[in-house]
């Protein structure tokens, strides 16, 4: 029943929100609603690794060690991105940019997202998994258009578009599942369920199948934001407000690249070959190695992290695309540490921007001097992404190379000029928005960033050392998809 | 000697193929809309045809959730958007419709090649027009790239839901009742944050034109 509870929470949540989003103790109740959400995903985790694997309601939602891991994961940094919205969203109001009402709709919408994030992780139908996704792009667009500039309407427009229509090619992928799979397991609404189609996964036509993932890809790798159909990606991330920022860089790629990895496991168990994997290595790479030297070219401090991203997205389709239990490992353990560290230099980000009054990188200067831990957040923030060690981030980019090297040696120089350009692009940037020179005041106040450094103590506590419980899960998760 | 109501089907599809072609060179918001009300009725009554030939319940409410959805609510509420929004009688300029239509010729050739492998595997009575519905998706997704305008672009994007719908009618008569429902309700949602869009950008741009929304890109 942990499942309901997980689900049920944002469910209710939103809709509280909606009818009293208005009143002082809004922001409050948002937090208490993502951390009852945290509390009972953890419950479920708990459940999970003593009893195993679990179907519920019909089997219409399943939990096993891969999706209940990114569900613990979903509603941890929903709830410290709720924290941290708190008085970023407060201050905003006060600065006039948001009205009471674009706050409602602000609350409400936060927790409606976070469901249909958590209800696509759980549902065990695939078609209902599309929806979850075309109703977290919904959720959100309202959302990157809160502030109403008309560079934030062009941005959602782009996104409500670009993803629709991606999000379209993937229902059409998900049809000629359904299509494949009623030949074997009959037409009585059991055909589009993940745990049925993974049991008769051999005997799907591979013909369809193949063409299947080909959409299928292409759909949820809009969302996934991989090159050359991530142009929404960088606007939507730059214009909306910063949580929503970290919520989409964090969770929603997370989620969507969730659906393209359950689809893989269908295709390569019919087709019996690498085809899957290959495509989801191509486009891998190619995101990977566009977004690298984009990167250098960015103004927007929230553009440049939306770019880091796309290059992150990347590199783990590549490990899920190279397959096999230490690339899949890697992925996962890339999955964690990337969504820990970008949501927290999102929060560092926004702070920042905040009190500067400007995203653009020549605006920012001296953080060290003026507010130290927003300084400190966001240079060791940066350093973690650009996997520096002792963060976590080194060690699964660390483990997809060393793959890489081995099975794919001609993917390996690619990927190191990518980081190695991306290193030099982010840190030349970061580097005097940190340390540079300002006339500006220190300021009386400290503002409140433990969500930040909560975040960076666990990707550093990644890379020295990971857990044994949670090593087991990240296998366990890595031997299901193979 | 393929049956009357398979025949039926195929006259139906043939249709749907023409409104397809229709709106990609109907310039008038309002015609536009009529054409978008027109295909969704045609594909209610295929939808109903194929149901009540191969006696698969669920394919009746998928008519009616079509013939209520597609055919009443979304026109009307297309009507009274561009109503309000007082572009009832725009006229969209758009160069070159006549290779527009060729193209459009070109992507249901792809399509019918792409369907067919598709098609052969499939038992249904209406295999054959899975092409049919693959190069309506195609044609309204080049529908979508041609128009300058926030209005025919949303139509587009709805017309390219009714596109899969019928390749999901076809292939396979219907998806599962409940995944229908899930599209239905994102359909539904999408039309209404469809419409507080069109206010905004009207108030921000004072024009629905899509050509103000071109300055966020890389220099």
């Amino acid at each position: 029943m942990e499942i309901f509870a997980v689900l049920g929470i944002p469910l209710i949540g939103g809709i509280l929100l909606a009818l009293f989003g208005c009143r002082r103790w809004a922001p409050e109740l948002n937090s208490a609603a993502s951390f009852a959400t945290f509390a009972a995903s953890a419950a479920l985790t708990a459940k999970v690794i003593s009893d195993g694997p679990m179907l519920a309601w019909n089997e219409q939602f399943f939990v096993d060690p891969f999706n209940v891991f990114l569900v613990a994961l979903t509603a941890f940094v929903g709830f410290t991105t709720s924290l941290f919205s708190r008085p970023y969203m407060r201050i905003e109001q006060h600065h006039g940019k948001l009205s009471i009402n674009q706050l409602r709709l602000y609350y409400s919408m936060y927790q409606l997202f976070t469901f249909t994030m958590l209800l696509a992780l759980l549902t065990n139908n695939m078609g209902i998994l599309w929806v979850a996704m075309e109703a977290a792009t919904l959720t959100t667009v309202l959302l990157v258009s809160l502030y109403r500039t008309p560079a934030s309407i062009e941005a959602a427009w782009k996104y409500f578009i670009l993803c629709g229509v991606g999000i379209a090619q993937a229902l059409f992928g998900t049809i000629l599942l359904y299509f494949a799979a009623e030949k074997v397991l009959g037409a009585d609404g059991t055909a589009l369920l993940w745990t049925h189609l993974d049991t008769v996964k051999d005997q799907l036509e591979p013909t369809v199948l193949s063409l299947a993932f080909v959409f299928l890809l292409v759909g949820y790798g809009t969302k996934v934001g991989l090159a050359p159909l991530h142009n929404w990606l960088p606007d939507a991330h730059a214009e909306g407000p910063t949580p929503i920022s970290a919520v989409l860089s964090g969770l929603l790629l997370n989620v969507a690249l969730y659906a393209v990895v359950r689809s893989k496991v269908l295709v390569d168990g019919a087709l019996g070959t690498e085809f899957a994997g290959n495509l989801m290595m191509g486009f891998g790479l190619l995101s990977v190695v566009m977004a690298a030297f984009f990167l250098s070219r960015q103004k927007d401090i929230k553009r440049l992290f939306a770019y880091s991203s796309i290059e992150h997205m990347g590199l783990m389709t590549f490990a899920f695309g190279m397959g096999g239990p230490v690339a899949t490992f890697a992925g996962l353990l890339h999955m964690t540490v990337h969504c820990l560290t970008k949501s927290a230099i999102f929060f560092a980000v926004g702070h920042a921007s905040q009190k500067a009054g400007t995203q653009l990188i020549d605006g920012i200067r001296g953080l060290i001097k003026t507010t130290p831990t927003v300084g400190w957040g966001l240079a060791l923030g940066s350093l973690a992404i650009l996997g520096m060690p002792p963060f976590g981030v080194f060690a699964s980019e660390f483990l997809i190379l060393t793959t890489a090297m081995h099975t794919h040696p001609w993917a390996t120089p690619f990927l190191l000029v990518a980081l190695g350009v991306a290193f030099a692009a982010v840190f030349s940037k970061v580097q005097p928005m940190v340390f540079g020179e300002t006339t500006e005041q220190r300021l009386p106040h400290p503002p409140a960033l433990i969500p930040v450094f909560v975040h960076l103590g666990l990707v550093l506590m990644l890379g020295l050392y990971i857990p044994p419980y949670l090593a087991d899960w990240y296998r366990q998760a890595a031997a299901l998809i193979g | 000697m393929i049956p009357f109501s398979a025949q039926l089907v195929n006259l139906f599809a043939a249709l749907l193929l023409l409104i397809a072609f229709a709106m990609l060179s109907q310039r008038r918001i309002l015609s536009l809309i009529n054409l978008f009300a027109m295909q969704g009725l045609v594909l209610s009554v295929s939808t109903l045809i194929v149901g009540l030939t191969t006696q698969q319940h669920h394919l009746y409410y998928s008519a009616a959730l079509t013939l209520v959805l597609k055919v009443i609510f979304l026109p009307w509420l297309l009507h009274r958007l561009i109503r309000k929004l007082n572009v009832k009688w725009d006229v969209e300029t758009m160069f070159n419709i006549p290779s527009t239509m060729l193209i459009g010729i070109v992507l249901v050739v792809f399509a019918f090649n792409l369907a067919l492998p598709i098609s052969q595997l499939s038992g249904t009575i209406i295999r054959s027009t899975l092409g049919i519905a693959m190069a309506s998706v195609l044609l309204s997704f080049l529908m979508m790239i041609t128009r300058r305008k926030a209005v025919p672009q949303v139509i587009g994007f709805l017309a390219m839901e009714n596109g899969l719908f019928f390749a999901a009618t076809s292939a396979t008569y219907g998806m599962p009742m409940v995944v229908e429902l899930g599209i239905a309700l994102d359909v539904l949602v999408g039309a209404f944050i469809f419409g507080i869009f069109f206010f905004h950008i009207r108030e921000t741009f004072d024009s629905l034109d899509i050509k103000h929304m071109e300055r966020l890109k890389e220099d």
